[in-house]
Order: C-alpha cells, then sequence, then structure tokens
C-alpha cells in the first residue's frame, strides 16, 4: 500500500486563458519548473515523469528544458480526462518503491490547438468503436454524455435545476480565485435556464471551458519532504478504475451504464484508507459536464446511488457552508479545463490552508478524474 | 468533408454491416454459451471461446435514452442540426443496445422526428437507412 509514503511537495501552474502566446511545450516546462521551485528541489533531482497519454510534449523535450538528471521513471496513463490522478498514482507508487525519489506528474493543453480535440479530427471511414455511435450523429463528448444524462434523469429524477446547482456552485467559486478564467464572470440561475442548448438536455453552461494553460507537481517520500519548505499534503490513497463491460465515453452496451468507472476506483480508494467518504472536509470532482458531479457523487460513496441530483440541492457543494464544497476553485466549468489536472493543485492549496475558497480546518481531500471514462482518483490528507 | 460512415472492411464491424446492406439486424452469438454480444468482437466475455455465430435480431426494441444535437457540430452535420440520436434497448435482451436515429420512414432525414414528442421506453422497429453505400440500422415508431 502507498498509504502516506508520498508527498506532494511542490506545485506550478501558469495563466490559464484562450490563445496563450507561449507554446505547449514551453507552458509545460514553466508548470514544471514552478512547481520545482515550490518544493524547493533542484531540476537535477527530477528522476520520475509521470503524464497523460493525450500530453504532446514528450518527456525528452521536458527534461531537455527543464534540465532534469537521470531519470529512470517515466509512464503515461490513457483515457483523457480519466488520467490524471492516474498520473499522480503512478508517481506516487515510484516514489514509494524506490523506482524515482522525486516525481513529476503534470499536464499542458492549448485547446486553441486543433490536435486537442481528437472528436474534430474523425478520418471519413471509422473502424473503431466509434463506428457504434458518430455515423448517427453522436459526434462530441457532451453529445455522448448527454446520453447517459437523460438516462439518468429519468431513472432517478434529476433535473435541470440540479445540474444548474452545480454550474452555480463553481462559478461563485471561481469568482474568488483570480487565477480563474471566469473570475470575473457572474452566473444566475435564469442565464443558465436561458442559455443555448449544446446536447439537450445540456446546455452551454453544463460544459466546461476551453482553455490553454499547463500545470504540475512533484512529489517525494514522507522522509524527504521533511527537508522541504511546504507543509506536507499526503497522498492517503489512490485508484484506478476501469469496470467490467466499460466502454470508455460511449458506454451502453453493459448491464448498468450508469455504474461508470467512478463505482470501481472508488471500491479500491476506500479499501486501502483509514476515512470514508463521510470524513471528506472537501473535494475536487471531475465536472467536463456538470452531470459528472452527481454521478461521480455517487460513484464514491458520497451519498446513495440515485441521490446525486438532489444531493446538490441548499447549495451542499458551496464553499463556506456547504455539507461538502466541491471544486473550490472553480474547477473545469468556470476554472480552467486542463483534464482535471487543477483540481489537484486546487486540493492540495486546500490542505496547506491556501485556497481562495479555504475550508477550515480542512484535513481530508477527494480528487477524481473523469466519470464515463476508465478513471482514477485520489485521496489526499494533511 | 462528407458524413461520418463506418469502414465496411473493419475487422471487427463486416460482416454486422454486409448484414444490414441486405436488411438484416445481426447479433455476434457465442457459438459455445450461446450469449449474444454487442458491440462485435474476437472473444465471448462469458467463456473466452472463439467461436461465434450470426443470428438475426427481431429488430425491435425500445428507446432507452436520447438527445437533441445542436451546434456547433462538424460541418457536414450542420445543416441538419438540431437533431436527434436515440438509444435502443433490443427486445432479446436489456444487454444489447444500440446507437441509431428515429426516423419517419427507412429514407427520412434525421431531423424530422419532433424532439419534443420522443418518450423513453416507446416502442421501436428497425429499418435500414442508405446512406452512400452504408445500410444504417434506424428506428421508426411501432405502429400500434
Amino acid at each position: 500500500m502507498i498509504k502516506d509514503q508520498v508527498v506532494i511537495a511542490g506545485i506550478g501552474q501558469t495563466a490559464f486563458g484562450k490563445n496563450l502566446p507561449d507554446t505547449e511545450l514551453s507552458l509545460a516546462c514553466q508548470a514544471i519548473s514552478l512547481a520545482l521551485d515550490d518544493a524547493g528541489i533542484d531540476p537535477k533531482e527530477v528522476d520520475g515523469l509521470a503524464s497523460s497519454v493525450m500530453e504532446l510534449n514528450r518527456e525528452v523535450d521536458v527534461a531537455r528544458n527543464v534540465g532534469l538528471g537521470e531519470i529512470t521513471f517515466f509512464s503515461q496513463i490513457s483515457y483523457g480526462g480519466g488520467a490524471a490522478c492516474g498520473t499522480l498514482l503512478h508517481a506516487a507508487m515510484a516514489v514509494a518503491t524506490g523506482q524515482a525519489r522525486v516525481a513529476v506528474a503534470w499536464r499542458a493543453r492549448k485547446r486553441s490547438a486543433k490536435t486537442s480535440r481528437p472528436w474534430a479530427q474523425m478520418p471519413e471511414r471509422i473502424s473503431n468503436h466509434w463506428q457504434w455511435s458518430r455515423p448517427f450523429g453522436l459526434l462530441r463528448p457532451v453529445d455522448e454524455v448527454a446520453m447517459l444524462t437523460r438516462r439518468y434523469m429519468h431513472e432517478y429524477g434529476a433535473t435541470r435545476d440540479h445540474l444548474a446547482n452545480v454550474a452555480l456552485a463553481f462559478r461563485k467559486h471561481a469568482n474568488r480565485n483570480p487565477a480563474a478564467t471566469m473570475y470575473e464572470k457572474s452566473l444566475t440561475r435564469e442565464e443558465y435556464m436561458g442559455a443555448r442548448w449544446i446536447s439537450e438536455p445540456l446546455c452551454l453552461f453544463d460544459n466546461c471551458l476551453e482553455t490553454d494553460g499547463a500545470l504540475a507537481v512533484v512529489l517525494v517520500s514522507a522522509e524527504r519532504a521533511r527537508d522541504l519548505p511546504n507543509p506536507p499534503v499526503f497522498v492517503h490513497a489512490g485508484a484506478q478504475g476501469l469496470p467490467p463491460q466499460h466502454q470508455t465515453m460511449t458506454n451502453y452496451f453493459n448491464d448498468n451504464p450508469l455504474n461508470g468507472p467512478s463505482w470501481t476506483a472508488a471500491r479500491q480508494l476506500w479499501r486501502d484508507a483509514d476515512f470514508g467518504p463521510n470524513d471528506l472536509d472537501v473535494a475536487q470532482i471531475y465536472d467536463a459536464f456538470s452531470p459528472l458531479i452527481p454521478l461521480s457523487l455517487e460513484g464514491y460513496g458520497i451519498c446513495e446511488r440515485g441521490e446525486g441530483a438532489e444531493f446538490t440541492n441548499n447549495g451542499a457543494l458551496e464553499w463556506p457552508n456547504g455539507r461538502l464544497p466541491t471544486n473550490t476553485s472553480g474547477g473545469s466549468m468556470s476554472e480552467a479545463y486542463v483534464h482535471g489536472f487543477n483540481l489537484i493543485l486546487e486540493g492540495v492549496r486546500q490542505l496547506r490552508g491556501t485556497s481562495n475558497s479555504q475550508v477550515e480546518d480542512a484535513e481530508t481531500c477527494l480528487v477524481t478524474s473523469g466519470e464515463g471514462v476508465p478513471t482514477s482518483a485520489l485521496l489526499l490528507r494533511r | 468533408m462528407s458524413l461520418l460512415l463506418p469502414d465496411l472492411e473493419s475487422e471487427n464491424g463486416a460482416e454486422f454491416w454486409a448484414g444490414t446492406s441486405r436488411g438484416e439486424l445481426l447479433i455476434q452469438t457465442c457459438a459455445s454459451c450461446d450469449a449474444p454480444r454487442f458491440p462485435p468482437r474476437p472473444m465471448c466475455p462469458q467463456c473466452q471461446s472463439l467461436d461465434f455465430s450470426w443470428r438475426q435480431a427481431s429488430g425491435k426494441g425500445k428507446i432507452w435514452s436520447f438527445v437533441v444535437v445542436h451546434a456547433p457540430v462538424l460541418p457536414a452535420y450542420q445543416d441538419l442540426v438540431p437533431y436527434s440520436v436515440i438509444v435502443v434497448e433490443l427486445d432479446e435482451s436489456p444487454n444489447l443496445r444500440m446507437v441509431g436515429n428515429l426516423l419517419t420512414r427507412g429514407d427520412g432525414p434525421i431531423n424530422e422526428i419532433d424532439p419534443n414528442t420522443i418518450v423513453i421506453g416507446e416502442s421501436v422497429e428497425v429499418v435500414f437507412k442508405k446512406v452512400e453505400d452504408v445500410a444504417l440500422p434506424c428506428w421508426v415508431r411501432s405502429k400500434k
């Protein structure tokens, strides 16, 4: 078990925005360099790297720019939005087993780059699993998630008001976070209800942002962290999740398509943990689309099956008085969409006590990657 | 750019698409344990057999869910929005679901049905819509 053996010792991020002038490689290197500075660790000490399969910056380029040392561990995690927590899990396992001493996990992305939207570059004749959905005009991730959302609403009585609860909570948090791209843009329930459809039942504000930016974290052993400047944030547990008969995004072909990868990751996560879902002080839950929040709340056992939508009522997700303040930096829907990596950094800030929407005395934080794709999750504690 | 269509020669889909072109909705069925499976694949996840046959489904099912697609979409679909896409649960087994379109007739456009009239659970029957050299399994409402 990796329990509490590894610490997130440094975090770094670039500005978030649209059409940032810097290249994707430059953004990645800046974030990693900032994270190493934050950790008080020399780049030459880095010997482990973990990133997303969708990351366009290769390890060789990152290492040559940032001036990293001899790398003895490098891994990549598949499945887009499901990968971010997995990169930290792999890096933490490398540190815990001695395969690396200082590991860096990062994500850099320019959404303005064509290559960052795989759905828009399909060949005209489809040979892989997309042949079972795209020929019918189910084209974009939002369409695929909307299909599950409609079924979820049908089975459990969820409504657009519940989805609005999610969007509004995260926007309020972004309005307190100067780094968030939606820092100065408020959102009302009326604006949500009047927004244009993207894929019914999902409207514009049920979708994440389009963001350029990069983020990185530095992981070291708990022992090494004692000599470093930041208060330690422990990787208490981590898990990946790929359930039986799952199909990524178009998960319509099994017993219960609404039981997604979160359920699988959750079983492993809580099995290894010293605390349970009711002990969470704060959560950062992957929110490329608003319905992933109720689905993930259920998947990670924060509420019962079918109660996720109802859970969002009465400001439950909102700082400071909600039952479980969630996505306290604004998340993918209102801070930045960098495949959920910003959720990890906000989790670290909460446990350091440095969030713009700081949950008082926060000691435990759940961070998740995408529901609806093979996923991953972390439990952090201080 | 044209509509997205399946590769009729793909290693897992070829026999399915050959079936639709003959007006048959074929479901891959394990030759060892008889379990049906969709989408097609080489190995039976129940018994790991590599042997299978193709059985013609009844072509009847129920709408399991649906979406209504709005802009922005790929250029070839831009003139069709808003249009609906449905998932149909086949009467043979609740685990056999297919993505498709609800049409008024076999050669109808995908945006002819008023999305506000679509109801989860309503009964549908397969039709085969010809697009270029492909026959796409689509659905019409069952006659009451």
